[in-house]
């Protein structure tokens, strides 16, 4: 049942087809089946899922149930859950059991979603890869010697590898659709400020943006719909209420303009991923849509501009984990501040440190015009290109990342060839803008290729309904890996 | 080789404390002696993903305060991050406000004491306020070998004041803040309790030989929390620094600490390791907008301000300018003389002004009283001021009478003076009577008098006041007594 759409699942436990119980012992025994090979839960809450789904068919069986009651999912590692380790994929936090709830996780609780665990992650979300994970890399599930991306690779592989139809992730400069292209899945990372970061680890906070995956864009849309909402807790949450997201997913594609920026066809992406993506642009054409060629002129620099902008709000950000309150101390220091260089020494990850180092750097005495300001106004220029092309358009289309999945190992000494896998997501996140990747076919090694849909600002019903009409006249979507 | 006369240039920045019910950007308790941390909630202890959100109070009171001292309200202003490592700084940064403060410009005018009695005015210029958190508190006792943290007091809204420098003693450092501690309570924005670390001052001080137009280098005093340690710590840096100069030395940038104790001031860090504070605006924080309709609906809000008060009463009751200052000192003091005044009536609005300043003033500092714990009432004592203005008691029979007030012997300075009998006696014929009596049994200081000691009669009118138990009216003594005389 778990491979099923959510409308199917939906309409089965509503029909007593299945109880919501069912449901989560199908689904943990999926993770409990296949976690070890692709790793891609931290944390599995057995008990907790069972009484939620127990919680859940109570609610089935009262009608009070939402579309989402009884539906299994997993959040990223990033969202406190009450009770439930809260590790952001670090050994800073690998102690850390958080006393309450992500505003998106009270939500989904209160929707009667069923959370089974927790998915693996980079570290504090920083990575394109899922290696930067203190609990080990999780794996491709198409090929486990491949990457399933990053920075929310755990919710994308457990969502590919049928272990949940949906779950939740964040993404900074493309941690929700590059793993969703790599593992062949939906997701959508929604324009900045529709979810509350309440509760959800900050790593770069004016980049950072909570969002979902399912396998459709139709499933994905119902998981969005009960995130988003405006949270008084978050002061750069958008005052718009809770919208349904799915409401014009019925709509036909005639007439749309879809903009196909020149920079992003010019050169860098390989061939097996043109082919794709020059595929489902053609299709979408024959479901009646125009293509018009837009420039992005300045997402060249968009790389750059957030290896500044990210590590300075990280530097920042990660100040809180010192060693005083809670995470990981040192067990043996002198003074003070050598409690916090060996707390924070042993704490982090490389990719981290190198971040902090980054970031501080960027924002001292004598270099902050020079970085952090010169990245504002790249911001602002990104930010700009993207409004004059949505003068000729209504979504722009482009791939997801230059390749399909890279090997597990393959870049992670080269920290630049990393950073650059993000080239066509980021430029996204400067300007706030919603993006959605889905599935577009299979490329080298029979990996999978997906494509990118940016919309404007608040048109995340638009870009759901285009994927959506999309997947209805294609089946990308519905394959999974071998042996799920 | 005459020595150089140093002119001494003093800055203050000063934290108050505003007197909101919960913290600026968490909904935690500010009240002050909670057990610690049982006041610090997830946002304070800085868990992983909390996020703060800004007090509407707190920006209410930064605008009141802006209004109150002619100031720029911004209509747009930044808050930023500060980023240093401390244990009792939770998130590792300080969120306030660098580039863009809310509260830009503005000045106060005080009244300086020249001690000689009396005052000159000044003016002092303000660069800025800003709007911050509080870090919490390092508990170093109590704990052996290790340090315990109290984060009930992280996250209490300050509001930074900078002044130019424009202070040039510390006498003139210390009216400054005395009249931004009164402005602050005036317009309820801080409770001003400086034990509790309400209102706390760092002095910069330098100094350069008079007439040089550059500033000397100049050390910041940190966290003086008494008027007097305000005055010391700045005198002790004035000598130490001009001392160090004429020895040949050099002032290096500095921060330092006074000790109370000793009353000296001691370098605690110098420029070189001054932290690189890395400020860039909180991307967890929109910036801060202030519309010209809440600035009104504030302005409108705002009481009388102890200057233009001040000036009122040296307008209308032709009070002093120090005196007019004393009794804006505070708006409890003003409020009580106004009463006063309003009762006993304007005619007599200079007596009420001795009195609130004398004997109530020296009473409750006595008894350690506030003025709002008189137990002389503002209708009382423009009772008591009423009967010395129509002759009914002299002064002298009036601190009797207000002394009876005090001690709750009567409920009016008339019941007292009925009760007691301390009506002035104005009858020509009893206060003749009197004379007699006093001639008769001081022939003596009479044929002293007339062989021409005027000292006799001053003694003469002191035994007729006596006889009278002080009730006779002094004036007709003195008149009546000359003529007998003559």
């Amino acid at each position: 049942m778990i491979e099923s759409s959510l409308k199917d699942i939906a309409a089965a436990l509503r029909d007593k087809k299945v109880s919501a119980v069912e449901l989560a012992t199908e689904s943990l025994s999926r993770i409990e089946a296949g976690n070890a090979r692709i790793n891609a839960f931290v944390t599995i809450d057995r008990d907790g899922a069972l009484a939620a789904a127990k919680a859940a068919d109570e609610r089935l069986a009262a009608g009070t149930a939402g579309p989402l009651t009884g539906i299994p999912l997993a959040h990223k590692d990033v969202f406190c859950t009450e009770g439930v380790l809260t590790t952001c994929g670090s050994k800073m936090l690998s102690n850390f059991v958080s006393p309450y709830d992500a505003h998106v996780v009270s939500l989904l609780k209160a929707a009667g979603a069923v959370m089974v665990g927790k998915t693996n992650m980079d570290e504090f979300a920083m990575g394109s890869s899922n290696e930067n994970s203190h609990f080990g890399p999780t794996r491709n599930p198409w090929n486990t010697d491949k990457v399933p991306g990053g920075s929310s690779g755990g919710s994308a592989a457990a969502v590919a590898a049928r272990m949940v139809p949906i779950a939740t992730g964040t993404d900074t400069g493309g941690s929700i659709r590059q793993p969703a292209s790599l593992c062949g899945i939906t997701g959508i990372k929604p324009t900045y400020g529709r979810v509350s970061r309440y509760g959800m680890i900050a790593y770069a906070s004016s980049l950072d943006q909570g969002g979902a995956f399912g396998y459709s864009a139709e499933d994905c849309a119902l998981l969005l719909s009960a995130m988003a909402g405006h949270d008084p807790r978050d002061s750069t949450s958008l005052e718009q209420g809770a919208e349904d997201f799915g409401r014009d997913l019925a709509k036909p594609l005639a007439g749309l303009r879809v903009g196909l920026p020149k920079e992003f066809f010019a050169e860098g992406m390989s061939d097996d991923v043109r082919a794709a993506v020059d595929a489902a642009i053609a299709e979408y054409r024959n479901l009646g849509a125009t293509t018009v060629e837009v420039s992005l002129p300045n997402a060249r620099l968009a790389i750059p501009a957030y290896y500044v902008i990210a590590p300075a709000e990280a530097s920042s950000n990660l100040s809180r984990f010192d060693g005083v309150r809670y995470g990981h101390r040192a067990a043996d220091y002198g003074d003070l501040n050598d409690m916090y260089c060996k707390s924070r020494a042993e704490g982090f990850g490389g990719e981290v440190k190198r971040r902090i180092l980054v970031g501080t750097y960027v924002l001292s005495h004598g270099y902050y015009d020079a970085y952090y300001i010169k990245a504002q106004k790249l911001r602002r220029l990104i930010a700009n290109d993207f409004a004059a092309a949505f003068q000729l358009c209504d979504v722009i289309a482009g791939p997801v990342s230059p390749t399909v999945a890279f090997g597990i190992g393959e870049k992670s000494d080269d920290p630049v060839q990393m950073y650059l896998s993000d080239i066509y997501t980021i430029a996204v996140n400067l300007a706030g803008l919603p993006g959605l990747s889905h599935p577009a076919g299979f490329g080298a090694g029979g990996l999978p290729v997906g494509l990118q849909l940016i919309g404007n600002y608040f048109g995340e019903a638009r870009l759901l309904n285009a994927a959506h009409q999309y997947q209805q006249h294609t089946d990308w979507h519905t394959r999974a890996p071998a042996g799920v | 080789m005459s020595r150089t006369d140093w002119e001494v240039v003093i800055g203050l920045e000063i934290h108050t404390q505003l007197n909101t019910q919960s913290k600026i950007f968490s909904g935690a308790s500010t009240a002050f002696g909670a057990e610690p941390n049982a006041q610090a909630c997830a946002v304070d202890i800085a868990l992983p993903g909390v996020l703060p959100v800004l007090n509407k109070g707190a920006v209410e009171r930064a605008i009141r305060f802006g209004l109150a001292i002619g100031a720029t309200v911004a209509p747009k202003s930044i808050f930023a991050r500060k980023n240093y490592f401390y244990p009792d700084l939770p998130k590792g940064y300080q969120i306030s406000q660098y580039e863009l403060p809310v509260v830009q410009g503005g000045q106060i005018t005080l009244q300086v004491p020249d001690g000689k009695g009396g005052a000159y005015e000044k003016v002092v210029n303000l660069t800025r306020a800003h709007l911050e958190e509080d870090a919490g508190k390092s508990l170093h006792e109590d704990f052996h070998g290790m340090t315990g943290i109290d984060l009930n007091r992280a996250g209490t809204p300050l509001l930074e004041i900078v002044s130019e420098p424009d202070m040039r003693s510390s006498a003139e450092a210390v009216a400054y803040a005395k009249a931004l501690h009164a402005l602050v309570r005036w317009i309820d924005i801080c409770d001003g309790n400086m034990q509790e670390g309400s209102f706390r001052c760092d002095a910069n001080v330098s100094v350069r030989p008079r007439g040089q137009a550059e500033f000397g280098t100049r050390r910041e005093i940190k966290n003086l929390n008494s008027f007097r340690f305000l005055q010391q710590a700045i005198d002790y840096e004035i000598q130490w620094q001009i001392d160090l100069i004429e020895d040949g030395g050099k002032v290096q940038q500095a921060t330092v600490l006074f000790d109370a104790d000793t009353g000296e001031t001691r370098a605690m860090r110098s420029k070189e390791d001054a932290h690189d504070y890395r400020y860039f605006p909180d991307p967890d924080l929109l910036p801060l907008v202030i519309s010209s309709e809440w600035i009104e609906r504030v302005k409108g809000e705002l009481p009388e301000l102890p200057e233009a008060l001040s000036a009122r009463f040296q307008g209308e009751y032709g009070l002093s300018a120090y005196d007019a200052t004393t009794l804006t000192a505070s708006r409890e003091v003003a409020q009580f003389y106004l009463d006063t005044v309003a009762a006993a009536g304007a005619a007599n609005a200079k007596t009420c002004a001795n009195w609130v300043m004398g004997e109530l003033a020296g009473r409750l500092n006595k008894a350690e009283l506030d003025i709002a714990a008189s137990p002389v009432s503002a209708a009382q004592l423009a009772g008591l001021v009423q009967r010395i203005a129509d002759n009914t008691i002299s002064n002298a029979i009036a601190k009797k009478v207000f002394e009876a007030l005090w001690n709750k012997e009567g409920e009016s300075a008339d019941a007292i003076i009925e009760a007691q009998g301390l009506k002035q006696v104005t009858d020509t014929g009893a206060i003749e009577a009197i004379i007699d009596e006093v001639l008769a049994a001081n022939q003596k200081s009479v044929e002293e008098f007339r062989a021409g000691k005027e000292k006799a009669f001053n003694a003469l009118v002191g035994q007729c006041m006596k006889a009278s138990k002080g009730k006779a009216n002094p004036a007709q003594v003195n008149e009546l007594l000359k003529k007998k005389l003559g």
